[in-house]
């Protein structure tokens, strides 16, 4: 029974009242102070736990008005309110679920999805007749504005409403929706914006977000907060064998897992990465002695076996799936009673995503099970439990606009009705990502967009946009028109390849034939060789070869078991939050108690062989093992962060001539090894460790492999595509045996030599610093530890150690450049012609 | 293995010649002080840049810049440039009055031989400069693009040879030089060019029965690798 607040709303239309009573629902005071916002013009976030009856608030104030339109005034209305969703099949779910309240209430407007999948004939006559609402994502309202008419299709925009508004706001897709943002609200100047998110650190920021930004005066929207709701019921699972040192298959859970299984209606287990998905899903199978239908989802999986799976969970056949985060998102599924997250949350707020999937009944308690695979997990899982308790979260910083997605917008705009630069500039710095842009910044990115922004001006005669007599600017050609609208967006996909069946001839060759089971990124199939196997779709699969962009396989024989090990890794680092926590939980003894014994056990260990880092001290240890000298160190700030100081640190220790062979990182740690002693160049001070772990490594030393790195060059390539520099490559538009584009690994190398302040570099150095490297929190976290460095230096590898050592053979190994695999390949052959 | 001896191994006996492929991308021939190049494609980033592709107008003054140090380095008397100098026929006419500088310079006391090749059939003729089809050189012959059924030895272009490995669940692709007793096919010199893969077909009747060496450019060193480490894309 929810209270309805001291706050008087307006009442519902009469309609809306029946349709409510006749369901038994009482409108909630969210709802209805959304109506009110709306209904004076106010935008507004609402924050609201998944199940609190978001969508419906979110549309109520644009069904309501529509409702009061006169059917004369209705046919002549244009286009209404948009509603857009990062995922096309949220789109095309809120659909089916809005017409059902609009049928029954016999409300005669018109509602229609337009994605990717939508014909092109539909998506033509939506531009000329709209329907009254319609349900899109970014990419397809990119294209919308980018039109010549766009400004008589919004003109009588009254709401955006923005779904999943703290997933969308993260990322370049992002701040491209944010200028097409700034660019609606000129359009239409008393367009009211509704974010719907789920709960966020910092809720002003997409506050700010939701409406545009003016010189120094940052405006935000309204809030309205959804509190109360059941707390979730989270427990961590005791397994009866005991946690392993390291590794991430939860092998030790798995009966425990299945158990809880048994004993509810429907469960979903949540993994980190697709490869453990697979293995769980292998698992569970094994111990499935009651038969119970037990089903697999991942992104890489055949679109067709998704829709079944999913088709089967909301027709409640199913007992349990194994997912990934293709679940994630808001959609409404069934009857899930618990939700078990395998392995460590890596985020208190993902964390709280998955738990608000179950128990789809605002009011009754979520019921949740945390399972770590290895005792540093235990910690994490401990560490989570309390954030939740605390309700905190570790939401991301908000973003400061892309300026390879700027350069994207500039073309879409001068495809539309062409723009004035200043009115343009002004118009996006409204948008919040974009509010600090600097002229000098967005002239050089209108330069590049139009010329490519050379200093040699070699171009003016190829320009895609020219400035007329009038001042304004317009795109140039036709084919540039069509280069933009082919473009469009700002996801650059790894190639995908497809894993298909196939089976051997006589001879010896892979054939095709089978059903293709799934896909599998490129840079997956170019590390097998001929006879792996590895888990996919369930199955074990044996590698047979590549035909053309496919992968053929052929299922393993019974009982062998899979070569490729799960890939450990996993996409998103341990969160800055966190890390915090557990750091805080090995600082405090009395916390230990409710840890599993064994981790107990660990823990008590390393104190005496070693030490446990305190609050606020970064803990070093040296050890030689085998014939090589280990550093261990454990800064908790994330796999990302330690890559980047696993690079840094390799580098110091070559100048300072140690012989460092490579390292290993994970989430908490990160382990050198060289072949000098580096304990012994400690005592004697030929090392300092003030020396190596400074933060200027992060200029010079930083910038020099940085420039080199095969991170910079992807990190170019995706804001080459983006800014329409580089043609996306199209599906279909395969490879011939000559190159077709230029590579831009090549474009990135002459770029660097002759103007390395181009703005694309810039560009990419960015996403590059943030994205894929970690700088900010790795600056932080040298400067937080200087002058706490604790060193131990120890005769045998320490317990914390192990843990991170067998890490290796996980994940990669760094510290092998190309140089060094070129030269075992020259050397084999050497071996070949003497031996 | 150190980087004197990397290329040392690899001197290709030709015909009457002993080429050295370098690690700069050309080949060199010591006694006769003869310089090969191939596939420099002059202006490429300006020719895409008519259809639409704004590649940095840099790849001229960046291939010759290239080109110079190799020259400065060797000290060559001949250099054949073994066709498509030119990405296509109006480069010459495109290019900035600072990179002709730069060209005229390195034509400066040295005899060129421009070969035709299938982007420039008709390169222009600077004067001290020959230009030819195909030319003879110690019983080797030198064109642009290889012959299939050859009876004399050839060193040829035009097929811009790269180079791939896979090792410890990476992959590494670079251009190379391919050869084997008869034969030697340059990489692309371009400074835009990229690289088509030795297993290719296009590759199969010039190297029968797969039996050819690859000599593969990376920063600066050269490592001699056999089919037998090599994949397809």
């Amino acid at each position: 029974m929810t209270r309805v607040s001291n706050v008087a709303h307006s009442p519902l239309p009469e309609i809306f009242q029946s349709w409510f009573a006749a369901r038994g629902w009482q409108p909630r005071a969210h709802q209805l102070e959304l109506l009110d916002n709306a209904s004076q013009g106010r935008s507004t976030l609402l924050v609201a736990p998944t199940g609190a009856g978001k969508t419906l608030a979110g549309f109520l104030p644009s069904l309501v008005d529509l409702s009061s339109l006169t059917p004369n005034a209705l046919k002549k209305r244009g286009l209404h309110t948009l509603y857009i969703s990062p995922l096309k099949a949220l789109a095309v779910d809120i659909a089916r679920n809005l017409e059902t309240p609009v049928s029954e209430m016999g409300l005669p407007f018109t509602i229609e999805t337009r994605t990717g999948d939508t014909p092109a004939h539909k998506r033509a006559r939506q531009a000329e007749r709209p329907p009254h609402i319609l349900l899109t994502t970014p990419e397809q309202l990119a294209l919308l504005l980018a039109h010549r008419h766009a400004s008589q299709l919004f003109a009588d925009l009254k709401t955006v409403i923005l779904d999943e508004l703290h997933a969308l706001v993260t990322s370049k897709r992002g701040d491209l929706l944010a200028l097409d943002l700034a660019r609606l609200h000129r359009l239409s100047p008393s367009l009211v914006t509704i974010g719907l998110s789920a709960t966020v650190r910092e809720p002003i920021d997409l506050q700010r977000y939701l409406v545009p930004q003016l010189k120094n005066q940052a405006h935000q929207s309204e809030l309205v907060c959804v509190t109360g709701g059941a707390q979730a019921k989270i427990g961590i699972l005791k397994s009866a064998k005991r946690l392993p040192l390291a590794g991430h298959t939860a092998l030790a859970s798995m009966p425990e897992i299945y158990k809880a299984i048994t004993a509810h209606h429907m469960t979903l287990v949540f993994v980190n990465t697709r490869m453990q998905a697979e293995f769980v899903f292998q698992e569970l199978w094994k111990l499935n002695d009651a038969s119970l239908p037990i089903a697999l989802h991942h992104g890489s999986l055949d679109v067709g076996q998704r829709r079944k799976v999913e088709a089967a969970m909301v027709s409640g056949t199913l007992r349990a799936i194994v997912c990934t985060a293709t679940l994630d998102l808001g959609i409404d599924w069934g009857d899930v009673d618990l939700v078990i997250n395998v392995g460590a949350p890596k985020g208190a707020s993902r964390l709280m995503q998955r738990i608000g999937r179950s128990n789809h009944r605002f009011d009754e308690p979520s019921q949740a099970l945390l399972v770590p695979a290895n005792r540093f997990e235990a910690l994490e899982c401990q560490a989570a439990l309390g954030a939740v308790e605390a309700a905190a979260q570790d939401t991301p910083d908000a973003r400061i606009g892309a300026l390879d997605v700027l350069a994207q917008h500039i073309l879409g705009m001068a495809c539309a009705d062409g723009f004035n630069t200043d009115e343009l500039y002004d118009e996006i710095c409204t948008a919040a990502p974009y509010a600090t842009l600097t002229r000098e910044d967005f002239d050089r990115t209108l330069d590049f967009a139009a010329t490519g922004g050379y200093s040699l001006r070699a171009y003016e005669h190829f320009a895609k946009i020219r400035q007329g007599r009038d001042g304004i600017w317009r795109i140039a050609t036709p084919r540039a028109a069509q280069h933009y609208r082919m473009n469009i967006g700002t996801i650059v996909e790894s190639t995908m390849l497809k894993v298909r069946l196939g089976r051997m001839t006589k001879a010896g060759t892979p054939q095709r034939g089978g059903r293709v089971l799934g896909e599998v990124e490129d840079y997956f199939a170019e590390g097998l060789v001929l006879g792996d196997t590895f888990i996919f779709a369930g199955e074990v699969l044996r590698f047979e070869g590549l035909i053309g962009n496919e992968v053929i396989v052929t299922r393993a024989a019974k009982g062998i078991d899979p070569k490729i090990p799960a890939y450990a890794g996993g996409k998103f680092p341990l969160s800055t939050f966190l890390a915090e926590r557990v750091r805080a939980m090995l600082a405090y003894e009395k916390e230990w108690k409710i840890l599993p014994p064994e981790v107990r056990e660990w823990l008590e260990w390393q104190k005496e062989k070693s030490a446990l880092p305190k609050k606020g001290e970064l803990l070093v240890e040296s050890f030689p093992s085998g014939d090589r000298f280990y550093l261990a160190l454990y800064p908790f700030e994330g796999r990302l962060a330690h890559q980047t100081l696993g690079v840094l640190l390799t580098k110091r220790l070559e100048r300072a001539r140690m012989k460092p062979l490579g390292f290993v990182c994970n989430d908490y740690g990160i382990c050198v090894w060289a072949l000098c002693d580096l304990g012994e160049a400690m005592r004697n001070n030929s090392l300092s460790l003030d020396d190596l772990l400074h933060e200027d490594m992060l200029g010079d030393d930083l910038e020099e492999w940085l420039s080199d790195s095969s991170i910079m060059k992807r990190a170019f390539r995706y804001c080459a595509v983006i800014s329409g520099l580089i043609e996306r490559r199209h599906p279909g538009q395969e490879k011939s045996g000559r190159q077709v584009t230029v590579s831009t690994d090549l474009v990135y190398d002459v770029l660097r030599r002759h103007e390395p302040d181009h703005i694309l570099l810039k560009a990419a150095r960015a996403d590059a610093a943030s994205g894929l490297l970690d700088l900010k929190r790795l600056g932080d976290m040298l400067k937080r530890i200087r002058g706490h460095v604790v060193f131990k230096a120890l005769e045998k590898v320490s317990p914390l150690s192990v843990a991170v050592l067998l890490e290796i053979g996980r994940e990669s190994v760094y510290g092998e450049a190309a140089e060094d695999l070129l030269a075992d390949a020259e050397r084999s052959l050497l071996e070949e012609a003497i031996g | 293995m150190n980087k004197e001896s990397a290329q040392q191994s690899a001197i290709l006996s030709i015909g009457g010649l002993r080429l050295t492929p370098d690690a700069s991308g050309v080949l060199y021939e010591s006694q006769e002080k003869l310089l090969i190049v191939s596939d420099l494609h002059l202006e490429k980033a300006s020719s895409l840049a008519r259809r639409g592709s704004l590649l940095p107008p840099y790849d001229t003054l960046d291939t010759l810049r290239r080109l110079s140090l190799a020259i400065d380095r060797l000290r060559p008397q001949t250099i054949i440039s073994l066709g498509d100098t030119w990405h296509d026929t109006h480069g010459p006419s495109r290019m900035s009055d600072d990179n002709a500088a730069l060209f005229s310079a390195l034509r400066k006391n040295m005899d060129w031989i421009f070969i035709t090749g299938n982007h420039d059939p008709d390169p222009p003729h600077f004067s001290s400069a020959r230009v030819m089809d195909e030319i003879q050189m110690g019983g080797v012959y030198f064109r642009h693009e290889p012959k299939a059924k050859i009876t004399e030895p050839e060193i040829a272009g035009h097929l811009h040879p790269a180079a791939k490995l896979r090792a410890k669940g990476r992959s590494i692709r670079r251009k190379c030089f391919i050869s084997n007793s008869t034969r030697c096919i340059l990489p692309a010199f371009g400074s835009l060019t990229g690289g088509l893969n030795v297993l290719d077909q296009a590759f199969n009747a010039l190297f029968p029965e797969q039996k050819f060496l690859t000599h593969i450019v990376s920063s600066d060193q050269l490592f001699t690798v056999g089919p037998q480490s090599l994949v397809s894309d």
